[in-house]
C-alpha cells in the first residue's frame, strides 16, 4: 500500500485554486474544489505540459493555462473532445489536514 | 411528493427542443408524456427535402431516437392523435381513448399544408409535403410514373420539384405570380433562380392559376383557367401552410390565424403554453426553424420556472437546399421607398448580390450564386451595426485582406486540401472537412472543439464556416441569433451585464445564482467575464475574485511555455533613463533571467522567471521605481510614443509629454480586452497610432484622435472621431472614451470589434456630439481609477496572496497526529 503523505492543511489551498508540491519526479498540483474535495494531478497537461496547477478551477475540472484544455480532477482524463490522460493520486482529507498517496519514488530520501 | 406533469402535444420539431432545453435547465422537474400523430420519433423535417432528392437516407433525420425518450423518463405516445383538451380537469384525450392530466399542457402541432380547393383535390396521387408519409407517397409515384406537376414556386415546392427530377421524373412547376419565390427573392435572383433550374431540368409554368384536377381514381392532369392542361399523375401542394389550431380552438383556447402567445410563449390559459408554427406572436407567424428553437428556449426557461426569458421575435434567413444553387435571403429583400440598395452583378459569373440599406444599417440581402457573406450580413443585420464607415466596401464582402497566417486567401473553396487552414494550431483543410464528415459536425462550435481550428486567435474563423457551408451544403445553418455567454446559461454578455446593472448581485455566486446558472460554480469562460462586469459596475465596492482570473493576471506575470513568468516593468510613454536601465540590469544579472528582451511596446520584457521568484524581483525592481506594465492583463497595456517636437525636426506637438499623461491616467484600469494607446508628433505618425485602440496624432493645430484601430490578428486601421486643441481636451476625450468601451463592449471584445459592431457614428454621438455624457463617463472612469492605480507587484513584494508563489512542502509521514 502506498503510505499517505501529509502536505498541508485544507485551508492553505484557496477554494478553486491549487498549490504546488515539489517532489523528486516533478511537481503535483493540489486542488480544492468550491466544495471543498480535494485532488491531486501531475502538473503537467497530458496536451504540451502546462502546469495545471496554474489554471481556472471549477466544479471538479481544471482549464489548462497553455491551451485550455480541460482535465477532470477526479480522473485526471481530458474532457472530450480532447484526449489524453495525466498521473493522479489519492488524496485524503483528516481532520482538516491533506494527504496524498505517494509512492516512495517521489517522496526521496 | 409527485412531480407535475407535463404533457407535450406534438412530437415535432419545436416541442421536443423545448423538452431538450427544459432537461438542461431543470432535469427530474417534471412527469413528461409526449403524444405524436406521426408514428416516427421526433425527426428533422428540413431534411426531407435531401431525403426526397435521394441524398439522404429516412435513419439520417432521426433526430431523437427511441433510447433518448427512454432514457429521460419520457413517455412517447406515437401514432396518436390528441382529439380534445379538457381545461377543466386539465387533461388530454387522444383519438383511441388514451387520456393522460397535465399540471402545465405545451401545445407544438405545427401546420398542415394547403390545399387548394379545386375540384379534383381528392384524387389518388395528389399530395402535400410536410411529413414522411408525403415523401414516401412521392417516391412511390416516382417508381410508377412519369410526369410530376408542383404547385407553387416557393421555397418548399422548389425543393420537391429538384428531388422529384432528381428521382428521374418528369417535373413542371406551376406558380400563381410571375416570379420564384417572391417571399424570398427580387426580380432579377428569381429570373437567376429559373434559369439555373431550367437548366438543370425543370419546366416552369409561370402566371398560371389552377382550376382543376382531372383524373378518375387517380390524377391525370391539371387543368388551368386559361383551358390548357398539362399531363399529371402526381400533384404536390406546396402553396402554404395554415396553422395547426382546431384543437386549441375546440378547447376555447383563444386562437386568430393561430394560437396567440405572449412573450414567454403562454396563452390565454396561463397553464398552457404553445411553441411553433402553430402559433402567432406579436402578429407573426413562423415557418422557419430559428425562431422556433428561440421560443423553444424561451418556453423552457419558463416552464423551469426561472421565469427571466422574454421572446421578442426573429429576423430570419432563408437558403434553399437546392444542390448546385447558392441562394440567401434575409429581412426586407425587396426595398422600395424608404430604403435603399446597394447592387453587384456579374451575369457571366452568375452572381448577383443586393444590400438593401436605412438609416445605414442592413435590413436586407439577397445573394445569389455566392452567399460567402450571407452570414456577416446577417449578423449585422441582428446587431444593428452601422455601415458608413465601409460602405463602398461591403459588397465587396467581408474583406479578409489583412488577416495574418493564412496568406489573405478567403475561399474555402480554393484551397488545396493540404493548405493550413488555421496557423495557430496547424490544421489543414483536409483534417476539417474529415472531421466534418466522420463526426458529423454541424457548427462552428463544434468543429472548434473537434479539431481546434479557428480555436484560437480566430482569424481563420470566415474560413472554416466555408468549409462546412461546402461540406454539408445544405445542412448548415447560419449560428444561432443569440448566442450565450457559454455553456453555463442561456444569457448573452448583454443580459448579462443588463442584469448586473439592474438585479444589483455583487459576487459571482449571487449572479450565478440569480440567473440560474447551470452549474455550481461557472466555467473558465464565464467566471472572467462575470469577475469583469461586475468590478466595473461597483469599483472599489466589488472584491475582486482571484481564482476567476486567468492565471497571467491573478499573479500579475506572463505564463510562458515552460511554466515560468516574464516580468514587464512600466516604461512610461517608452521613456527611460539610466538609472532605471541600470536597476532592470541588475535584477537581470542577479535572478538571472536567461533572456531580456525589447517588446514591441516600447519597454523591456524580462523572460524566464520561475513563479516563487516574482515576489522577490518586483522587489527589488520597486526600490527603483518601477511597476508592473500589466503586459498580462486586459486592461491599459502600453502608451507608445515618438520623440515629438522636442528633438524631432517635423514634430508639431510634444507627443512624448502627453504619451505619458495618458499613460499615468489610465494604468491600472481593467478593461473588456487588452487596450493599446500611441501618440505621434506629427502625421508621419511613428508612434503608429493609427493602428492602435486610441492614437493620437498631433497636427500643426492641435490633436486628432483616431479610434478602434488593431495591428493583431486583423489589421484595422483607426477611425477618424475628431479633432481636439489642447492636451486636455484629449485627456477627456480619452478617459471617457475608454469609460464608454469599459461599461459597454463584451469582455474580451477588444475596441476594433466593438466599433465594428456598433458604428462608428454611436460612439461619435456619445463622446463627442454629447458633451454632458461625456463629462460624466469621464468622471466615472477617474472614480474607477482611484481604486484601481495601486501597483500590484508592490502590494505582492510585500506579502500579498504569499500562497500563490510559495510551493508546498512534503510534511513528515509518521505524524500519526494527522494520518490517525
Ligand atoms: C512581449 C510581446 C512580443 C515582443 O517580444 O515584442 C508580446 C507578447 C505576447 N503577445 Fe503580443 N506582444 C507584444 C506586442 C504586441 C503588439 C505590438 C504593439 O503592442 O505595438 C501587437 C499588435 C498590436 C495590437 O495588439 O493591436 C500584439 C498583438 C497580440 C495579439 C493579437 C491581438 C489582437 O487583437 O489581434 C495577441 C493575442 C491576444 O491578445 O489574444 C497577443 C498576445 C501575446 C501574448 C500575451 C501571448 C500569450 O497569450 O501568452 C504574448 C505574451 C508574451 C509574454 O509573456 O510577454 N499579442 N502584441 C510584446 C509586448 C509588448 C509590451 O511591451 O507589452
Ligand atoms: C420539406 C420541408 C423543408 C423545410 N426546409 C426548411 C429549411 O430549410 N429551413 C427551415 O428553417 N425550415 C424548413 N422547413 C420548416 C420546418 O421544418 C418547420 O418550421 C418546423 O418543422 C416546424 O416545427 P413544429 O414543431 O412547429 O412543427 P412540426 O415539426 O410539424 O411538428 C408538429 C408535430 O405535431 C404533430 N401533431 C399535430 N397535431 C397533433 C395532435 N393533435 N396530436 C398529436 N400530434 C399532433 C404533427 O404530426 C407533427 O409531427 C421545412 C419544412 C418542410 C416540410
Ligand atoms: S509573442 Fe505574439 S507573435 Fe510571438 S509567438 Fe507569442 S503570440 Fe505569437
Ligand atoms: S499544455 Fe495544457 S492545454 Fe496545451
Amino acid at each position: 500500500m502506498t503510505p499517505w503523505t501529509p502536505i498541508a492543511r485544507l485551508e492553505e489551498i484557496p477554494r478553486q485554486g491549487a498549490r504546488v508540491v515539489a517532489t523528486p519526479e516533478g511537481a503535483i498540483a493540489v486542488f480544492r474544489t468550491l466544495d471543498d474535495r480535494v485532488f491531486a494531478l501531475l502538473d503537467r497537461c497530458p496536451h504540451k505540459g502546462g502546469p495545471l496547477s496554474q489554471g481556472i478551477v471549477h466544479g471538479a475540472r481544471v482549464a489548462c493555462p497553455l491551451h485550455n484544455w480541460v482535465i477532470e480532477l477526479d480522473s485526471g482524463q481530458a474532457v472530450a473532445p480532447d484526449e489524453g490522460c495525466v498521473r493522479r493520486f489519492e488524496t485524503r482529507l483528516e481532520n482538516g489536514m491533506v494527504a496524498i498517496a505517494l509512492p516512495d519514488s517521489l517522496v526521496g530520501p | 411528493m409527485s412531480k407535475p406533469k407535463l404533457v407535450l402535444v406534438g412530437n415535432g420539431m419545436a416541442g421536443v427542443r423545448t423538452l431538450e432545453e427544459l432537461l438542461k435547465l431543470a432535469p427530474g422537474k417534471y412527469d413528461i408524456t409526449v403524444f405524436g400523430a406521426e408514428p416516427h420519433p421526433n425527426y428533422n423535417r428540413i431534411l426531407l427535402s435531401p431525403v426526397l432528392a435521394g441524398e439522404k437516407k429516412l435513419d439520417d433525420i432521426i433526430l431523437n431516437d427511441e433510447d433518448w425518450y427512454a432514457g429521460h423518463g419520457i413517455t412517447l405516445h406515437k401514432g396518436k392523435t390528441v382529439v380534445a383538451i379538457d381545461r377543466g380537469r386539465r387533461r388530454v384525450r387522444t383519438e383511441d381513448g388514451t387520456v393522460a392530466g397535465y399540471d402545465r399542457l405545451l401545445l407544438a402541432t405545427g401546420s398542415m399544408p394547403f390545399i387548394l380547393p379545386v375540384p379534383g383535390r381528392d384524387l389518388e396521387g395528389v399530395v402535400g409535403f410536410r411529413d414522411i408519409r408525403d415523401v414516401e407517397r412521392m417516391l412511390e409515384a416516382s417508381e410508377k410514373h412519369r410526369h410530376a406537376v408542383v404547385i407553387g414556386g416557393g421555397l418548399l415546392g422548389l425543393e420537391a420539384a429538384n428531388g422529384l427530377k432528381k428521382r428521374g421524373m418528369n417535373v413542371t412547376v406551376v406558380h400563381l405570380l410571375d416570379t420564384l419565390m417572391e417571399r424570398q427573392l427580387d426580380k432579377p435572383a428569381a429570373a437567376l433562380l429559373q434559369r439555373a433550374l431550367e437548366n438543370s431540368g425543370l419546366s416552369f409554368k409561370l402566371e398560371a392559376q389552377t382550376e382543376a384536377l382531372l383524373g378518375e381514381g387517380r390524377v391525370r392532369a391539371v387543368r388551368f383557367k386559361d383551358g390548357s392542361e398539362i399531363p399529371a399523375d402526381l400533384v404536390v401542394m406546396a402553396v402554404g401552410i395554415r396553422p395547426n389550431i382546431e384543437l386549441a380552438k375546440a378547447a376555447g383556447i383563444h386562437c386568430e390565424r393561430g394560437i396567440l402567445v405572449s412573450d414567454t410563449m403562454q396563452t390565454f390559459d396561463p397553464q398552457v403554453y404553445a411553441v411553433g408554427e402553430c402559433v402567432q406572436h406579436r402578429g407573426e407567424l413562423f415557418g422557419l426553424v430559428a425562431p422556433l428553437f428561440e421560443q423553444a428556449k424561451v418556453c423552457a426557461n419558463h416552464l423551469a420556472e426561472f421565469g427571466i426569458a422574454r421572446y421578442r421575435g426573429s429576423v430570419t434567413s432563408t437558403k434553399l437546399k437546392v444542390t448546385g444553387i447558392d441562394l440567401f435571403s434575409a429581412g426586407e429583400y425587396q426595398g422600395g421607398p424608404g430604403f435603399e440598395e446597394l447592387l453587384f452583378q456579374d451575369p457571366s459569373r452568375g452572381v448577383y448580390k443586393k444590400l438593401v440599406v436605412r438609416d445605414n444599417k442592413v435590413a436586407g440581402a439577397v445573394l445569389y450564386g455566392d452567399t460567402v457573406d450571407g452570414a456577416w450580413y446577417f449578423q449585422m443585420m441582428r446587431d444593428g451595426t452601422d455601415i458608413s464607415a465601409f460602405r463602398e466596401h461591403i459588397l465587396f464582402g467581408q474583406a479578409h485582406v489583412g488577416d495574418s497566417g493564412h496568406g489573405a486567401e478567403s475561399h474555402a473553396a480554393r484551397l488545396a486540401e493540404d493548405a493550413e487552414v488555421c496557423g495557430c494550431n496547424g490544421v489543414c483543410k483536409k483534417t476539417i472537412v474529415d472531421a466534418i464528415i466522420q463526426k458529423k459536425l454541424f457548427t462552428l462550435d463544434e468543429v472548434r472543439a473537434h479539431t481546434k481550428a479557428s480555436a484560437s486567435c480566430g482569424s481563420c474563423t470566415g474560413l472554416v464556416e466555408q468549409l462546412l457551408q461546402s461540406t454539408l451544403g445544405s445542412d448548415y445553418s447560419v449560428s444561432p441569433a443569440k448566442k450565450p455567454l457559454c455553456r453555463c446559461t442561456d444569457l448573452t454578455h448583454e443580459e448579462v451585464r443588463e442584469a448586473v446593472r439592474t438585479h444589483g448581485p455583487k459576487t459571482i455566486p449571487q449572479l450565478m445564482g440569480a440567473l440560474g446558472w447551470r452549474t455550481p460554480d461557472g466555467c473558465h469562460t464565464c467566471r472572467p467575464a462575470l469577475n469583469y462586469y461586475l468590478l466595473c459596475q461597483w469599483p472599489g465596492e466589488y472584491r475582486d475574485d482571484p481564482q476567476s482570473r486567468f492565471i497571467n493576471e491573478r499573479v500579475h506575470a506572463n505564463i510562458q511555455k515552460d511554466g515560468t513568468y516574464s516580468v514587464v516593468p512600466r516604461i512610461w510613454g517608452g521613456v527611460t533613463n539610466p538609472r532605471e536601465l541600470r536597476a532592470i540590469a541588475d535584477v537581470a544579472e542577479k535572478f538571472r533571467v536567461p533572456c531580456v528582451k525589447i517588446t514591441g511596446g516600447q519597454r523591456i520584457d524580462l523572460l524566464g522567471v520561475p513563479k516563487a521568484r516574482l515576489p522577490a524581483i518586483w522587489a527589488e525592481l520597486g526600490k527603483h521605481g518601477l511597476v508592473s506594465g500589466h503586459a498580462y492583463g486586459k486592461s491599459l497595456r502600453t502608451v507608445k510614443t515618438c520623440v515629438g517636437k522636442e528633438w524631432c525636426r517635423f514634430g508639431t506637438q510634444d507627443s512624448t509629454t502627453l504619451g505619458i499623461e495618458l499613460e499615468k491616467m489610465t494604468w491600472g484600469s481593467w478593461t473588456p480586452a487588452k487596450v493599446k494607446m500611441a501618440v505621434s508628433g506629427c502625421p508621419r505618425n511613428c508612434a503608429e497610432a493609427t493602428i492602435k485602440d486610441f492614437g493620437v496624432v498631433a497636427v500643426d493645430s492641435g490633436w486628432e484622435l483616431h479610434v478602434g484601430g488593431n495591428g493583431g490578428v486583423k489589421v484595422r486601421a483607426t477611425d477618424f472621431l475628431c479633432k481636439v486643441q489642447t492636451d486636455e481636451e484629449v485627456m477627456e476625450y480619452a478617459a471617457a472614451y475608454l469609460q464608454l468601451y469599459r461599461e459597454e463592449a463584451r469582455y474580451l471584445e477588444r475596441t476594433a470589434h466593438w466599433i465594428e459592431r456598433v458604428g462608428l457614428p454611436y460612439v461619435h454621438s456619445r463622446i463627442v456630439d454629447d458633451a454632458e455624457g461625456r463629462e460624466a463617463l469621464r468622471a466615472r472612469f477617474l472614480e474607477s481609477q482611484r481604486k484601481a492605480q495601486i501597483d500590484p507587484w508592490a502590494e505582492r513584494a510585500q506579502g500579498a496572496e504569499r500562497h500563490e508563489f510559495e510551493p508546498l512542502t512534503l510534511r513528515e509521514r509518521n505524524n500519526h497526529a494527522c494520518i490517525a
